[in-house]
């Protein structure tokens, strides 16, 4: 019988034949998306933020001028603020909380697989449903405010107040992130020797001296990552605060955000381009700075 | 194994139900608002917590007010079109990435890490206008096209092929399959786990995402869900049934899908934050 002759010779051509070409075909989507729409984006960013473009207008190179006029803006410095206390707010409850959670939903007890998932519902949710559920719960007539009349604490302008309103969104960022860092947290954990917990435990420390003494050295890297993950998703906030606070930013858009302030200058057909890039660059090296302090904050501590 | 002692039982379980309460509460509030009848004082102090006439005259209302099924069937294109681009993106790429020998395989993997770590609401002005360029704002397709193949999944797919034992396909190599069936019938159907994390992600995060979709569409017959939300919250704020009505249109979807799917979810969480 005859077999058709694919021999190792006739291979190696098709093998060689392919070689240089398909490798970039497997690639080449993915690298023209982020070509396109990410890495093309921020270098035009970084170049717009020295020019006077506008939506409809090309512009022109300005030098420093962007920055300068930063210097002088009051809502840039509201937003700037509003960012970083953003930070200061969350990023601590983002760190501690979720790992709190985590060692309670930890040990297999019945039903608690029912637990942990409800606990992850806010992640599922998007955003402006999360928003919006919680502008009518902090209603004025809602229903926080019920139950504080009930037990007669009386009622609380939650989103009418600057500075309430600003906490407020703290709260739902802290409350939509809680199950995912408890993800993260539970993994760590079960990387966790039940040992060390044993040997404490006989050793006659109590639950607190546990947590002190035993886990939190033994997922200390895991907080590191949840501070950088959680500081730089709150530098950045947009939504909550967008939609708790309305598109102007409360009560004279004394609770606009960096973010909030980029979207309102740069969009539109009057956009101002480079302003707005030149607010995206203060956003893009604070993100990296507070990324790094974090990761070596994690370092210093372990040496 | 150790024993829980009882009143440390019955301790976790009295927290475990307060945490319950204010998880999962606020959602189950909505929608007891989203079935209260017009005659029904949802502003009650002490409140009410069960609609005592449940009905669905609010969701009817709600589509009267906004097209809030176009706005879903939006939602719904846009989710699926980040789904499948990923999932093909993601898996072709990665699979360049992790098996394929070529020059410049480093410089590819490089960009796609640096392109992972460009915060995007930093950049949404210059994507706005490069959309605008190409003609493509207040499209649907403007909407899906930046986030079509995450960095960060072409990352995660490259991850889960590197993790294959490359023995079987070097047999398969040895047996004259060229690249295209080893991808497709060896290590694709190996990596099933990390691609069904892509598509659940990919969906999720079409669906909910909000600020790209509020600046790329202005038209209000092209909205997404989420935009079509914020639209009603803006215009028709005095109604909390309505909004209520609304947001549990938005949310359930996603609540089933995860119902569903959970170990996915989960499986994300890890592999995005500790490998990605």
């Amino acid at each position: 019988m005859l077999m058709p002759s694919t021999g190792p010779r006739t291979r190696a051509v098709r093998v060689r034949r392919q070689l240089p070409t398909s490798p970039w075909l497997f690639a080449a989507p993915g690298l023209l998306v982020i070509g396109a729409f990410i890495l093309y984006p921020f270098v035009s960013t970084l170049v717009n933020a020295f020019t006077d473009r506008r939506t409809l207008i090309p512009g022109e190179f300005v030098g420093l001028a962007n920055f300068r006029e930063l210097l002088h803006d009051d809502m840039f410095w509201i937003g700037l603020r509003n960012s970083a206390l953003y930070v200061l707010g969350v990023v601590p409850a983002l760190v501690i909380l979720p790992l709190l959670l985590a060692l309670l939903v930890q040990k297999n007890i019945p039903g608690i697989t029912f637990f942990r998932s409800a606990f992850y519902t806010p992640v599922v949710a998007s955003i402006v449903v999360v928003g919006l559920i919680w502008v009518w719960l902090l209603d004025e007539r809602g229903l926080v405010n019920s139950l504080l009349e009930t037990i007669g604490v009386g009622r609380v302008g939650f989103l009418s107040d600057q500075w309430l309103l600003l906490m407020s969104a703290m709260a739902v960022t802290v409350w939509k992130g809680l199950g995912y860092y408890m993800i993260i947290y539970l993994a760590a954990l079960a990387n966790v020797p039940r040992e060390l917990h044993e040997a404490a435990a006989v050793d006659g420390a109590g639950a607190v001296r546990r947590f002190v003494t035993v886990t939190v050295p033994a997922v200390r890297s895991t907080m590191a990552l949840v501070g950088a993950l959680s500081s730089v998703a709150a530098f950045k906030v947009f939504s909550e605060v967008y939609l708790m606070a309305g598109p102007s930013g409360g009560p004279a858009g004394e609770d606009t955000t960096l973010v909030m302030l980029v979207q309102r200058t740069g969009t539109g057909l009057t956009g101002r381009v480079g302003y707005a890039s030149a607010i995206s660059v203060v956003v893009f090296v604070v993100t990296v700075a507070l990324m790094l302090l974090v990761l070596r904050a994690d370092r210093r501590g372990e040496s | 194994m150790t024993r829980v002692r009882r009143g440390e039982l019955v301790l976790r379980y009295v927290l475990l139900i307060a945490v319950l309460a204010l998880t999962v509460g606020p959602f189950l509030w909505q929608l007891s608002t989203s079935l209260k009848g017009p005659t029904e004082d949802i502003y009650s102090s002490p409140p009410t917590f069960l609609p005592q006439h449940p009905t669905l005259h609010n969701y009817e209302r709600v589509s009267e007010t906004i097209p809030v099924w176009d706005y879903a069937f939006n939602s719904l294109k846009v989710a699926t079109a980040n789904v499948v681009t990923n999932c093909v993106g993601a898996a072709l790429a990665g699979y360049a990435l992790a098996r394929l020998r070529y020059r410049g395989r480093r410089v590819a993997t490089l960009a796609f890490i640096l392109a992972m770590l460009v915060p995007v609401e930093g950049i949404i002005i210059a994507q706005f206008t490069t959309m605008r360029e190409l003609g493509l704002n207040n499209t649907l397709i403007g909407v899906v096209l930046p986030g079509c193949i995450g960095a960060m999944n072409v990352l995660l797919m490259r991850n889960a092929f590197l993790n294959l034992p490359y023995e079987i396909e070097e047999a398969a190599y040895v047996d004259g399959a060229n690249v295209w069936q080893r991808f497709l019938r060896i290590a694709v159907p190996s990596v099933r786990g990390t691609l069904a994390v892509v598509a659940i992600f990919a969906f999720m995060g079409a669906w909910d995402d909000f600020l790209w979709p509020l600046i790329v569409l202005s038209d209000p017959s092209k909205f997404t869900l989420t935009i079509g939300l914020n639209y009603l919250h803006g215009t028709f704020a005095n109604d909390e049934r309505l909004v209520a009505a609304g947001t549990v249109i938005a949310v359930a979807p996603l609540i089933a899908l995860f119902a569903c799917l959970q170990r996915y979810f989960f499986r994300g969480v890890g592999e995005g934050a500790v490998k990605g």
